[in-house]
């Protein structure tokens, strides 16, 4: 599904991600987790196309994507979520779900402008199949309301229902319980869960383990750019690197 | 949704109408001039709407968009081709139909440009030039787009005074008249000038004309591509993980809104028998600016309702000599006050502003 290659980032002198490869294979739930500025962040844009790689090859689905731009690679299958929520200023929760129906949908500008008939069933189903995903997501009373103006949890919810709107074939999801309470991240957890038994792929980064040591079949660990280690949740959590770095955070793994 | 704007809609057409009916009735017909050139104004004001309220993109060029049409289909239709008759263009140009012979007042014979297709070629290149414009400074966001556009009107303002063939700081007069539609049978031909008997027609095809745009673009907006707009004005990272080619979506709309801008400055030129550099100056584009502000930013009625009206005021001389400092003055306060358009402010929030 998705294999990243001796991925470098630099900004300016800091070595933001450091000769980084893993893969994801199609069907599982990878978590990439590190310690605050490990460079989580900063890996998902160069994934998601937002950032281009230094050096290194990320493929997609059998096609190389670094480098190109996010809307392309979001066209080939790939969705995903912010770190800081980002939605649509001005839009309905439901309108913005129905923007992630745009790489599933054709209606171009001119058939927009005249209304042509054949675009009327396609609106019709970007509209139902948004609102399944607001149902899907507990948001459904929530529809018509302005996206930013509702609370946070809900906010995340918009921005997942946004995300599989996109039927991606790839989910990034960054730290989606962030902020979260501990019933809104089981919450999360089960959704996740949810999401790969609709055949969709995930790959999430997350800061704080419990989360992930539930959910994931495999963990990719991130120090400083580097990756120090990469296996299946319960070998992570016997491995003394990781224990030593998150120690020496002052977390305690889960 | 679609049944409410089809009534908004009924209710303009029933509108224009009683206006001009009471013009008729109350024998002020003169009024319905200043309406006539108010819709033509209004057109690029909604098709600036579009681009900046709803796609987030500012332009201080659209005079310069509105020049290229107005001074083209100008210069087209009245410089005289006989000098070059015998030049292979012409020849080409009388062969395939686009050129028509007539008489100027001293009865030298005139060889032009029909405007057809005039108006055709004026439009397509705001486009073309739009296109070429986007592309490089689309990219630019915020101050930087604003600048960039505001050269890019400063440029078209200073070739259209400057220019011998665009008839430097006296513009461009005597352009005729633009027949839309001849005449079959007993209906009589459609045309676009200012002829005093000919002012009713005009007032309804500017006013056709603005009707049909506005429907397009409210159409448009509540389209996928007007959904991507809208998304891209919220934000355009998100834009971009959805899948919208943001890049491409916003020339597609800075092109749109040069062309609503090109075709007002030819049938305008052409109602009005010409133009002057004024058309082309940055006063005007910071007017259809403020005008865009002023309607609700992202607010097609407000800017149609603002447009017209404000627009009316001014050309009826109610601003006098004050009329560029009025709409300075109306952009500052739509700024402090209510930057999302007076049409959406509540007094209540408009106290809580006043007191932060
Ligand atoms: N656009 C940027 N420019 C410069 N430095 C950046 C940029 N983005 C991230 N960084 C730096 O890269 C490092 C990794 O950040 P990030 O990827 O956000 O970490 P994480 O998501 O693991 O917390 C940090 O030191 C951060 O300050
Ligand atoms: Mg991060």
């Amino acid at each position: 599904m998705l294999e990243l290659k001796r991925i470098n980032k630099y900004f300016g002198g800091l070595h933001a991600v450091n000769d980084v490869s893993f893969r994801v294979d199609r069907g599982m739930i990878k978590a990439v987790i590190g310690p605050n500025g490990a460079g989580k962040t900063t890996l998902f844009n160069l994934i998601a196309g937002n950032l281009a790689p230094s050096s290194g090859e990320i493929r997609f689905r059998g096609r190389a994507i670094q480098g190109m731009k996010p809307h392309r690679i979001a066209a080939l299958g790939m969705a995903r979520t912010f770190q800081n929520i980002k939605l649509f200023q001005g839009m309905t929760a439901l309108e913005s779900v129905m923007v992630g129906r745009h790489v599933r949908s054709r209606a171009g500008f001119l058939a927009g402008m005249f209304h042509l008939p054949w675009t009327w069933a396609e609106e019709r189903a970007i509209r139902e199949r948004a609102m399944e995903l607001l149902e899907l997501l507990g948001i459904a009373e929530f529809a018509d309301v302005e996206a930013t103006s509702l609370a946070f949890g809900q906010q995340r919810s918009v921005e997942m229902a946004r995300a599989l709107a996109m039927e991606p074939h790839l989910l990034l999801l960054d730290e989606p319980a962030a902020g979260l309470n501990i019933y809104e991240t089981a919450e999360v957890a089960r959704l996740i869960s949810r999401i790969r038994d609709m055949g969709i792929t995930v790959l999430l980064v997350e800061h704080d383990m419990s989360l992930v040591m539930d959910i994931s079949d495999e963990i990719v660990v991130l120090s400083f750019g580097e990756k120090i280690a990469e296996d299946i949740p319960s070998a992570i959590q016997q491995n003394p690197e990781v224990i030593r770095i998150y120690l020496g955070e002052d977390e305690e793994i889960a | 949704m679609q049944f409410t704007r089809s009534r908004a809609i009924l209710c303009l057409i029933l509108l224009v109408i009683a206006v001009q009916v009471l013009t008729r009735v109350t024998g002020t017909q003169f009024y319905l001039t200043q309406l006539t050139m108010a819709a033509y104004y209004a057109l690029v004001v909604i098709g600036l709407t579009v681009l900046m309220g709803y796609a987030g993109q500012i332009s201080l060029g659209h005079a310069g968009f509105f020049a290229i049409g107005g001074y083209l289909s100008a210069a087209l239709t009245t410089h005289n081709l006989v000098p070059y008759a015998h030049s292979p263009l012409v020849h080409f140009l009388g062969r395939i139909g686009v050129l028509v012979q007539g008489r100027d007042i001293y009865g030298e014979q005139l060889l032009t440009v029909t405007p057809w297709a005039a108006c055709v070629l004026a439009v397509v290149a705001a486009a073309v030039i739009a296109l070429l414009l986007g592309i490089p400074v689309l990219k630019l966001k915020g101050h930087y787009l604003a600048m960039a556009t505001l050269g890019f009107g400063i440029i078209i303002y200073r070739i259209a005074l400057a220019t011998d063939y665009f008839g430097e700081a006296d513009g461009i007069s005597d352009v005729p008249g633009f027949t839309l539609l001849p005449g079959i049978g007993p209906v009589g031909p459609l045309v676009v000038n200012g002829d005093f008997g000919n002012r009713v027609q005009n007032y309804y095809i500017a006013w056709g004309l603005l009707i049909v745009g506005m429907v397009l673009l409210l159409n448009l907006i509540d389209s996928r591509v007007g959904r991507a707009l809208r998304s891209i004005h919220g934000s355009e990272e998100a834009a971009e993980a959805a899948g919208v080619d943001t890049a491409r979506c916003k020339l597609q709309v800075f092109v749109l809104s040069a062309v609503y801008a090109a075709l007002a400055g030819v049938l305008l030129t052409h109602y009005n028998g010409g133009l002057g550099p004024s058309e082309a100056s940055v006063m005007k584009s910071v007017r259809y600016v403020a005008l865009v502000a002023v309607g609700g930013m992202a607010n097609l009625w407000g800017a149609l309702v603002m447009g017209v009206s404000l627009t009316f005021l001014s050309l009826r001389g109610v601003f006098g000599s004050y009329d560029d400092a009025v709409f300075g003055a109306i952009l500052i306060l739509v700024m402090l006050f209510a930057p999302d358009g007076i049409l959406g402010v509540r007094p209540g929030t408009l106290l809580a502003r006043l007191k932060r």
